[in-house]
């Protein structure tokens, strides 16, 4: 049976071939893909922001709202379901500034945050990005089939984005 | 001092909704004139939700929406934004201009800037009422539009305002407008230093 699991704002899942990974309507926030090819493993990560705050990093509600927190929780998830850690590849999505604000003290600047960080975050853990689809101003839902690895970008108006 | 939207008893709700009442009071009242016709407001809510209740409470995650967004800042800081659907706009617009384009796929340029214009009515009759009530002086942003996916417009507010607690708080009201059926929503958000300053303003601390 093939299942559909959706992940909701700052939420994050695992799971196997055949199900799919569904996270709805990403605004500024950011969805990260994990996925380990040989075991059909991947993982889904819905994130708020871009950096955890100091003393705040421990509750499991707070840590996955954090892009440095959630990052590291789904990979140690996704290790302990058996993936093969070395194989890990990210595909990421999100991060779009939707009112297209552009001023001095940050409003409607966290989307590209959002990117940045997570970006640094795996390029730290060694983990290559293999696909983005990042930033601009329209929102996306994200498809993440696990059978394939392919990670689908639905937005408004557009047509369906494979990558 | 309250660190945490939950942490807002009773009173204070009473208070927030009774601004929520006074502020959407005004909006609707320019939205009367504007379209010279009755608008009519619901009751006004407090909602302290988990961030993907935020959402549920104006429409399907995907679902379009055509939102407005004022900003203010100054001695509170916030958005008030106005929504409403794609049939809603337009239906407006032939109010409005008197030429009736619902059949037309979206909204060219004119149209909104119009909707925009709009927004920005009400927003400024929203805030200026509170500035009024609390007597703190807030800077008005111009309007700024987003038509897209309910979920990814909202939550981009709630990243805003949510960011410090795992909930979030907003006034929320619907405005109705007899014949046409209009159903939108204003809301407003804001953060919790705000929040403080407001309730100072009217004699209350948190």
């Amino acid at each position: 049976m093939k299942e559909t699991i959706v992940i909701g704002i700052s939420d994050q899942r695992t799971s196997r071939s055949p199900n799919t990974l569904v996270t709805y309507a990403l605004g500024s926030c950011v969805g990260v893909s994990l996925y380990d090819a040989d075991t059909n493993i991947g993982g889904m990560a819905h994130i708020m922001l871009p950096q955890s705050v100091p003393g705040r990093d421990a509750l499991e509600i707070d840590r996955k709202k954090f892009a440095d927190t959630a990052i590291i929780d789904l990979l140690g998830r996704m290790v302990r379901q058996g993936a093969n850690r070395g194989r890990i590849v990210a595909k990421i999505a999100g991060g779009a500034n939707m009112f297209g604000i552009v001023d001095g003290n940050g409003f409607g600047d966290i989307g590209r945050r959002n990117v940045i960080s997570v970006k640094d975050i795996l390029s730290g853990l060694d983990i290559p990005i293999v696909a983005e689809d990042t930033g601009e101003n329209f929102g996306r839902t994200i498809f993440f089939e696990l059978d394939t690895g392919k990670v689908k970008v639905r937005s408004l108006g557009k047509n369906m984005k494979e990558m | 001092m309250i660190r945490s939207y939950s942490e807002l008893n009773d009173e204070h709700i009473d208070v927030l909704r009774e601004i929520g009442n006074i502020g959407a009071g005004n909006a609707a009242t320019s939205l009367g004139v504007l379209l010279n016709s009755d608008v009519q407001i619901g009751l006004p809510r407090v909602r302290i939700e988990d961030y993907d209740n935020v959402i549920a409470s104006v429409g399907g995650s995907e679902e379009l929406i055509v939102a407005v967004l004022v900003r203010f800042k100054g001695e509170a800081n916030g958005v008030v934004l106005f929504t409403l659907s794609m049939e809603d706009a337009k239906n407006i617009m032939a109010i409005l201009v008197g030429e009736d384009e619902t059949d037309t796929p979206g909204l060219d340029e004119m149209k909104m800037s119009a909707v925009k214009e709009i927004g920005n009515i009400l927003g400024s009759a929203y805030l200026g009422s509170i500035s009024m009530l609390t007597g703190l002086e807030l800077d008005i942003s111009v309007p700024h539009i987003a038509i897209d996916m309910t979920g990814a417009i909202l939550s981009a507010l709630v990243v805003e305002y949510g960011a410090e607690d795992s909930k979030v708080m907003f006034i929320e009201e619907r405005f109705s407008l007899g014949e046409t059926g209009l159903n939108s929503h204003v809301i407003l958000f804001t953060d919790i230093p705000s929040l403080r300053s407001v309730m100072a303003g009217l004699g209350l601390s948190i």
